[in-house]
């Protein structure tokens, strides 16, 4: 049959299904996709032939009442994948073999999808760009030299570009958002607790979180109902009840009521994502939802409350990496101390580094108070402004970020430009609330936009719902040229 | 308040990362701008808020206290830089 790459997940999954392809026929097919696509960078490992076995195995004795029936799956480089090497984009992992794999990634193999490869991503997850990652810059398939956004830009490079039917990536600070809006795509990150963060390598453990990453609303809430779950193995994992997102997705939004947050309209915002604002919110009032103004009135306040909380929870969660058990060891130093400081200066690069400064400087001695509690208790308020708003409404809506993607060099040279990239993702994180980027118009370049659903702690359903009415009235069509190939 | 090179040498040296003196002017000048950043927050009085510590509702969970798993060493020495037997091989550290 004709090629299928360019269909969605559930497309692809009916095709499956009816056995009009079969799971090798399909896996050959994104396979001859990611060698034509060498140039966009977006893989660090592949795992070719296992993927064709695999999928061998589906054929010769299929199991269609799975949720992703024979379906290859490449998944961001920071999910420990048993036996296949994960980097975490850093050179202190290159070699690094897990012996064992994720909770997230098990529970999509057992839903009968198996691992195509490993996507490219910012150096542990820290950057909005990709730049950041030792095995080089992820492009962006809207166009040659744009940045595919970060920290998960290998994942939506590579579903973009149709190397896979869909992924996952991790969000800590709008890691999965920001790439979807950059490339046109649809990015959820859960509530905190949803998905265990068991086998993915930890940045800030109180905000991190797994996330699909699709092209349509349906696959995401696929992608989520495979990979979320109460795990035992993570200490914050929420048990609750597995809801079955894509048979429950509705698109009556009729009488919903949809937050606008006032300080959302930041200062120097261009007036073209001002203007899919407007956008937004006029399809949402077409499909009887009702639009009500708020105030979140410690907003501006959500990024240096977050550059205080991540690089505090990262500079332990990387104290790990010190060249003893596993990783990357320099070969010079002459005492213990002196291999630990050279191994972990030579494999880090400077982002990962200055987070690190950041976060030993805020949490040593004399500096706490000032620094590390004083976030904690903004981050309280933060917090308290989303449950105070979420008291009179249903979902918020805003935009997914600042800009279009831009160019590769354009912002490595200042660091707070970059962070600023997710002004308007990071309260999310914060607040441990689920939020959903949806691809929802282009700029006057032709670079996609994308807007933002923001939901109560575990309302996943509800922002996909509001998602799949909105998708459906916006007439949004992702058209990107392979010109890479 | 303005992070010196002093400062960051004697920060680094807590976060057991060596810095070239090369990289230490344009590390002093990054930091420096990431924090003019972080600053904002004093415009805030926080003096009556309770600081976040969890933004779960629930408690952490306590388990039995049992081995679940274990006869892994293999698996745990695999991607070890240096081992000698069972045991991870570190330089000399007692004289």
């Amino acid at each position: 049959m004709a090629d299928i790459t360019n269909q969605s997940l559930n497309e692809i999954i009916e095709n499956v299904k009816t056995k009009k392809i079969s799971s090798r026929e399909l896996t050959k097919a994104y396979i001859k996709n990611i060698e034509n696509a060498k140039k966009l960078n977006a893989f660090v490992t592949t795992t070719f032939d296992q993927a064709l076995e695999n999928a061998k195995q589906f054929d010769n004795k299929p199991n269609f009442d799975q949720l992703l029936p024979g379906i290859p799956l490449a998944v961001k480089d920071l999910f420990c994948t048993e036996n296949t090497k994960t980097t975490a984009g850093s050179n202190i992992l290159n070699n690094f073999i897990p012996s064992y794999e994720s909770t997230v990634t098990k529970n999509l193999w057992g839903n009968g999808s198996f691992l195509l490869g490993k996507l490219n991503c910012d150096e542990f997850a820290m950057g909005s760009s990709n730049e950041t990652s030792h095995y080089g810059n992820v492009i962006n398939p809207v166009g040659d030299q744009l940045v595919p956004g970060g920290s998960s830009g290998g994942s939506s490079s590579a579903l973009a570009a149709d190397l896979t039917p869909a992924t996952i990536g991790t969000d800590t600070g709008g890691s999965i958002r920001q790439p979807a809006s950059f490339t046109g795509t649809v990015g959820l990150k859960p509530t905190y607790g949803l998905c265990s963060r068991w086998g993915i390598v930890a940045f800030a453990s109180s905000l991190d979180q797994a996330g699909p990453m699709t092209k349509t609303i349906k696959d995401c809430a696929i992608m989520l109902e495979s990979m979320s779950g109460f795990d035992e193995k993570d200490s914050t994992s929420i048990n609750k009840k597995k809801e079955q997102y894509s048979k429950n997705l509705k698109d009556n939004i009729k009488g919903l009521k949809i937050g606008i947050p006032k300080e959302y309209r930041v200062d120097n915002m261009p007036k073209e994502i001002d203007e899919l604002w407007e956008k937004g919110k006029n399809i949402l009032k077409d499909l009887g939802a009702q639009l009500i103004d708020i105030s979140l009135p410690h907003t501006k306040y959500a990024l240096p409350t977050y550059y205080i909380v991540a690089p505090a929870e990262a500079s332990s969660n990387l104290a790990r990496y010190d060249g003893v058990r596993y990783g990357y060891r320099s070969k010079q130093g002459k005492d213990l101390i002196e291999m630990y400081e050279k191994t972990r200066s030579e494999g880090f690069g400077d982002e990962v580094k200055r987070r690190i400064l950041i976060g030993t400087y805020v949490l040593s001695s004399g500096y706490y108070d000032a620094y590390y509690l004083k976030a904690q208790k903004v981050r309280q308020l933060i917090k308290k402004d989303f449950d105070d708003s979420f008291k009179k409404i249903d979902a918020i809506l805003t935009p997914s970020t600042p800009s279009s993607a831009f160019k590769i060099g354009e912002k490595t040279n200042d660091p707070v430009s970059m962070y600023l990239n997710d002004i308007f993702t990071v309260p999310v994180n914060l607040a441990g609330l689920p939020a959903l980027s949806l691809p929802a118009g282009v700029d006057k370049k032709g670079y996609p936009l994308g807007l933002q659903l923001i939901g109560k702690a575990l309302d996943e359903q509800k922002i996909l719902n509001i998602g799949y009415a909105f998708e459906k009235n916006c007439g949004f069509k992702n058209e990107i040229k392979k010109w890479w190939s | 308040m303005s992070l010196d090179k002093e400062k960051i040498k004697h920060v680094a040296k807590l976060a057991r990362i060596s810095v070239d003196e090369a990289k230490v002017n344009s590390l002093t000048k990054d930091l420096n701008s990431i924090f003019k950043f972080i600053e904002q927050l004093n415009e805030l009085n926080t003096d009556k808020v309770e600081p976040l510590t969890s933004i779960l509702n629930q408690s952490l969970r306590s388990r039995k206290d049992e081995i679940s798993d274990g006869k892994i060493r293999e698996k745990i020495l695999k991607n070890s830089p240096k081992e000698n037997e069972e045991f991870f091989v570190v330089p000399k550290v007692v004289e």
